[in-house]
């Protein structure tokens, strides 16, 4: 398969802005990603495949080698850990905010803190390096609602507008990390198929480029 | 205790099974006997050596790595084996100092522990085979190490070999050049390493004040890909320092050399690829398959290693993980995995009749296989018997194909 290219996009609001760009990069699927149930897809290049999964699984994917590329944000990424991947594009979408949040109003206690989060790894460094020992539970949604039940002083979570902190009287503390999507690429794939990998990013680097310049203007 | 927890195993450590334990074996036995042809040396470290020992020189980052248990006899620490490459290193610079200057050519296969895996999929209990060469610095020596690693992928039976090359200096040098503190280098080496090209862009508009330097750093990112890489580097690196250009004519040569010497291996050059940067000295290669998302084999160079143990030498090596040549193996070659080790059926009167014994005993010492039919269920139940043993007419034993 090494004249093939594997494509892991992630689901969701990331796949909505991620096919536009593709598309400018020549690449579009052979169907419509959003309603159909399949799970591979071809595209109008004999040699491009595309693969539909969730955010959180596309690092995996790639790290193994299953895809030779990804679409995930750098939140997954900074999770996940990103060994054996290269993250050679900034695709400048899907942006947002990695914070830490509280109720409002209330301090952090001084005294070992409590933290839900879905990105343990990352509020666990992030959290070393402020100087400050915590107490993480893994949750997997509705994070707001842990301080407010009393079973966190703090939350760590992706904030886009904010309107869900505000709306459950929550506020955003610390920015960890400005969040964008990323282009990653199997290390091994990266050098046995670079003909093939080298011009998709230029494609997607021009396209990138091509939008936020029509942005500023 | 359930019975579960008696029979599973711990995440990453794997037993084999027939036949794939067999096939291992014949292939140690025919890549030791390939090195050994190549002059070099069989060493058998130990499986758990104190901690100092370890950790130093190319063990710098095995700390993790290493499991640790403690010498009742001492109280010191003791690291069981993550690596053997700093024990061949040890051995060369201490052990085997008594042997003079001159070249020392080492081989082992051994297997080792290690506390993490690599990735979900990857061993923690490899069983690492290599080659070291000590007292030899220039480009001979890691011609030598890397053709010998390539005839290994190449006894090992697999195909459709990526050889990734890289030298270290060259980064090494720019970096010293661009004069920062270590934060602002880790930084950068971390944005080079995982080719976070935007990112990388920003720290060094931030941090290096020379332009050329700059300069130079953002190209080195870019620079991955086949041969006209190095002609691109010549382009681009130009004005950098003399020991960066040596880099680039070495890579060149030895580019040249495989091309001409293993012209089925596809070249491909990382100029920014730092793996092991904190002991490597010189030339880096890794080999890379399709069938596989991380490098089969590494190696390079890293002089000098051995001060720590009294007497620092030049120094190149390579090593691989039997168990995944011989998993790659069986993906590459599906057919001729299926292949049974094939053998002769013998009946239970193999037992009571001295004449059938004496011409089993003679087969055997020739290295055929031989099953006797303890329960008498003929040759269905043993499925890998192509000939029996059969009475003729003048009931004499003889061998008769099925």
């Amino acid at each position: 398969m090494s004249s093939m290219l594997t494509l892991a996009l992630s689901k969701g609001r990331i796949l909505e802005d991620t096919l536009p760009l593709l598309a400018d990069a020549g690449i579009e699927p052979a169907e419509d990603l959003q309603k159909s149930r399949k799970l591979i897809f071809a595209t109008n290049l004999p040699y491009v495949r595309l693969i539909v999964i969730r955010a959180t699984d596309v690092p995996t994917y790639v790290q193994l080698g299953a895809a030779d590329i990804g679409v995930a944000g750098k939140d997954v990424l900074l999770e996940h850990g990103g060994a054996g991947l290269y993250e050679p594009l900034d695709l400048q979408i899907a942006t947002c905010k990695l914070m830490t949040a509280g109720i409002k109003g209330q301090t952090a206690p001084a005294s070992r803190r409590r933290v839900a989060t879905k990105f343990v790894n990352l509020a666990k460094s992030y959290y070393a390096q402020q100087g400050i020992q915590v107490d993480l539970i893994k949750l997997y949604g509705a994070m707001e609602l842990a301080p407010l039940m009393g079973l966190a002083d703090e939350i760590v979570d992706i904030v886009d507008t904010g309107n869900t902190l505000r709306a459950n009287g929550l506020e955003p503390r610390e920015l960890i990390a400005d969040i964008s999507t990323r282009l990653v690429v199997n290390q091994a794939s990266m050098k046995i198929k670079h003909q093939l990998i080298h011009p998709l990013i230029e494609r997607l680097q021009a396209g990138v480029a091509a939008r936020t310049q029509a942005k500023s203007q | 205790m359930t019975i579960a927890d008696r029979w599973l195993l711990p995440d990453g450590m794997e037993e084999l099974l027939p036949p794939r334990a067999y096939t291992l074996e014949a292939l140690r036995r025919k890549l030791l006997d390939l090195l050994a042809a190549w002059g070099y040396d069989l060493v058998i470290p130990p499986s758990a050596e104190y901690l100092e020992s370890l950790l130093t020189g190319v063990g710098k980052d095995l700390d993790l790595q290493t499991f640790k248990v403690t010498d009742q006899s001492s109280g010191r620490l003791m690291g069981v084996s993550a690596d053997v490459t700093p024990q061949v290193a040890r051995i060369d610079a201490h052990s085997l100092s008594c042997e003079g200057e001159g070249i020392a050519r080492l081989c082992y296969c051994h297997p080792v522990l290690r506390t993490r895996a690599d990735n979900p999929l990857s061993s923690r209990s490899p069983i690492q085979l290599g080659a070291e060469l000590f007292g030899h610095a220039g480009l001979p020596s890691d011609l030598e190490i890397l053709s010998l690693m390539l005839a290994t992928l190449e006894a090992a039976e697999l195909d459709q070999i990526h050889l990734d090359l890289g030298h270290v200096n060259i980064y090494r040098t720019l970096i010293n050049q661009a004069q920062i503190d270590e934060q602002e280098a880790e930084a950068i080496f971390a944005a080079l390493q995982d080719k976070r090209f935007a990112d990388l862009d920003t720290l060094l508009q931030a941090y290096v004040e020379c332009a050329q330097v700059r300069a130079h750093l953002t190209a080195l990112a870019h620079l991955h890909g086949d041969m006209r890489v190095l002609e691109q580097a010549k382009r681009d690196l130009q004005g950098a320092p003399e020991s960066v250009q040596a880099a680039l004519v070495q890579l060149e040569q030895i580019a040249h050399w495989i091309q001409a010497s293993y012209p089925q291996v596809t070249l491909y050059f990382d100029l920014a690829e730092l793996r092991g940067f904190n002991y490597h000295t010189g030339i880096m290669f890794a080999a890379y398959v399709p069938q596989w998302g991380q490098a089969i084999a590494k190696g390079g160079r890293y002089d000098e290693t051995g001060k720590v143990f009294g007497r620092a030498r030049p120094a190149t090596g390579f090593s691989v993980d039997l168990k995944l040549l011989v998993a790659l193996q069986e993906l590459q070659h599906p057919q001729t995995h299926q292949r049974k080790h094939l053998g002769v059926l013998a009946p239970v009167q193999a037992y009571t009749d001295a004449q059938l014994m004496h011409k089993i005993r003679a087969l055997r010492a020739q290295g055929e296989r031989v099953w006797v039919d303890l329960a008498g269920e003929g040759t269905k139940a043993h499925p890998a018997c192509d000939r029996q043993w059969v009475q003729n007419a003048q009931g004499e034993w003889v061998i008769s194909p099925l």
